[in-house]
């Protein structure tokens, strides 16, 4: 959970993604603005936010996908591995290992899971296809045991693992994350953060937008946090996970013990109790 | 019973040619989810190809080269027109395509004037007799080369990476995308299939019994889109179901013709036009139309 190289970082010259001065629009709406923001290769980092903190629309300026809902990236760039995806199509982005799970799933309901699978790998070499599929249904065995129904049948835990395995169908460097646990019970949703950590221990780098912040704080190396379309706090998650700010209006208040992230170890803070003071500081001034 | 046994098997044969036009629409409906309005146009420009070159290249070689003109324009128009009219609703892009089929209708009736062009097909007006009943040649063809054309095109549908990307761009364009798949070229394909299939259809509509391609050919193109309609705009099964059903009542109708004059003359040309008004009544969204299985 500490370091910043994961099992599989890439190359010491790959350069992962980027987020510089970001502002999007929609029409007359801003919804980002100056957003910096990174995931190093290998790394996962996780994005909190209210409703409407813009979380989406950060994802979508990633992946492309602005255009459908009439919105653009006006100011600051996007890139991945050095190249620029700002101004590119969604499917090019694709192309360049960067696959995005949309919020609310979104399976192909008509569709068999086996032909969702089968779509997921429409962007890249049909070669490449055969072996992601197998790693599909090693990480989710429920999937070939469904593969001829229906996706608009399953589940909502057994949609959300569709449409994550559809997205890796791809072979992607870095997996974008909205809102994965989103409706969940809360033994589904672990399992879900199972997933990831598994997936980025294979090598994929992860993008984490979520509102069950305690999921997130324990996944991620790196934390966000957006309010009303700028990141206000930012930090190693472990410190973010600390902070009073982050305890008080993303983990609830309370006894620490009963709201200690979920799968975190409880002394894995500990560590960073120098940090914690330094962080603390410069949140009051964020917020101020 | 001859004669409703005859009625039946020419009507089905021209509800097969339907459906082969009402699968075009439905594609670049279910790809683009834009009602095209241009697939007549497109239709007479393929019949128009093949109606000038055979006397030049032979039947075949104009087929193929009525069925390549065809796709191409409507790759054209999709390309050149639809593509760049990034104007938001659905219903506006709807009414560019009449625009796109006004144009391209008038100067395609200009260039066949009052002439009615032969295609020089090879089944002439040979007939076959089945048992007690005599159908002519062109029909039992045409039966049979839209049954293999709708097969062959639902088998890519259900099975191809192209069918996938279809289906999955019908259901959620943006999740399409975000799967790599590439909208511009799923859109292009829809509207060069659907322009190759008018074509065959357009030889098919031209030959005997028809005396040929003349400036009226369009207007029997339109009874494709009761067809399309009738069937549920975004299923291919409906589009062949639509088809079969307007080509049996229409050829049924046309065929009692003195024994229904009550309904006045011309009731054969009226009545796709009938079922598809009391379908749409009894099922708003077509015979086949969509209902999702999906639970969220
Ligand atoms: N298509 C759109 N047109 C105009 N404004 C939009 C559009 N989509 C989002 N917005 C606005 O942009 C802001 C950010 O929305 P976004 O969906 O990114 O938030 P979010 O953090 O993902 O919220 P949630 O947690 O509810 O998913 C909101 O104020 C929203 O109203
Ligand atoms: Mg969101």
């Amino acid at each position: 959970m500490s370091g910043e190289a994961g099992p599989a970082s890439g190359g010491p010259g790959k350069r992962g993604l980027e987020v510089v001065g970001l502002e999007v629009r929609y029409g007359p709406v801003r919804a980002l603005r100056g957003v910096h923001l990174a995931v190093p290769r290998g790394a996962v980092a996780a994005v909190l936010g209210a409703n409407g903190a813009g979380k989406t629309t950060l994802l979508r300026a990633v992946s492309g996908t602005l255009r459908f809902h009439r919105g653009a990236i006006t100011s600051g760039t996007v890139s991945f591995g050095g190249s620029r995806l700002d101004g590119a199509q969604a499917a090019a982005v694709v192309r360049r290992g960067v696959v995005q799970v949309p919020e609310g799933r979104r399976v192909f309901g008509r569709m068999t899971v086996a032909e969702n699978l089968r779509a997921g790998a429409l962007g890249v070499p049909g070669r490449r296809a055969a072996a992601a599929r197998e790693r599909v249904l090693e990480l989710f065995p429920v999937l070939a045991e469904r593969a001829h129904q229906r996706a608009g049948l399953l589940s909502g835990g057994e949609q959300q693992m569709l449409a994550i395995g559809r997205a890796l169908m791809a072979g992607p460097s870095l997996l974008l994350l909205d809102e994965p646990t989103l409706g969940l019970a809360p033994l589904m949703a672990a399992r879900i953060a199972d997933t990831v950590r598994q997936i980025n221990a294979q090598g994929t780098s992860v993008l984490l937008v979520e509102q069950n912040a305690a999921m997130a704080l324990a996944l991620a190396e790196r934390a966000y946090v957006l309010e009303v379309g700028e990141v206000t706090l930012s930090g190693p998650a472990a410190d973010l996970a600390a902070s009073d700010e982050v305890r008080r209006r993303y983990l609830g208040v309370g006894a620490p013990d009963t709201d200690r992230p979920v799968g975190t170890d409880p002394g894995a803070a500990d560590g960073h109790q120098s940090h914690e003071r330094h962080e603390r500081t410069r949140l009051a001034r964020w917020t101020a | 019973m001859a004669v409703f046994l005859e009625l039946l098997v020419n009507g089905i044969s021209v509800g097969a040619v339907y459906a082969l036009i009402a699968l075009g629409f439905v594609v670049i409906f279910k790809a683009t989810e834009v009602v095209n309005f241009t697939h007549a146009s497109l239709l007479l420009a393929g019949g128009y190809v093949i109606a000038r070159l055979h006397p030049l290249v032979g039947f075949w070689a104009a087929l193929a080269a009525g069925i390549a003109a065809a796709a191409l324009v409507g790759a054209l128009v999709e390309f050149l027109i639809l593509r760049r009219a990034h104007v938001g609703s659905r219903g506006v892009l709807a009414i560019v395509t009449i625009g796109v089929d006004i144009l391209l209708t008038t100067e395609l009736t200009r260039r066949i004037g009052t002439e009615v062009l032969a295609l020089g097909d090879p089944w002439g007006d040979r007939v076959l007799r089945l048992g007690p009943i005599t159908v002519a040649e062109t029909r039992v063809v045409a039966l049979a080369v839209a049954a293999a054309l709708i097969v062959a095109f639902l088998l890519a549908f259900k099975f191809t990476g192209w069918g996938v990307a279809m289906r999955a761009t019908a259901e959620d364009a943006e999740t399409a995308a975000l799967m790599g798949v590439r909208l511009g070229r799923v859109s292009l394909s829809a509207w060069a299939v659907a322009g190759a299939l008018a074509a065959v259809a357009a030889m098919f509509l031209c030959v005997f019994p028809t005396p040929g391609l003349d400036r009226g050919t369009a207007a029997a193109a339109m009874k494709a889109f009761p067809a399309a309609i009738l069937g549920g705009l975004d299923s291919t099964t409906g589009a062949l179901a639509g088809g079969l059903i307007v080509g049996v009542t229409e050829t049924l109708m046309s065929g009692y013709q003195s024994e229904l004059a009550f309904l006045g003359r011309g009731i054969g040309d009226a009545a796709p036009f009938l079922v598809m008004i009391v379908i749409l009544l009894l099922r708003p969204s077509g015979l086949f139309g969509t209902k999702e299985p999906a639970r969220v």
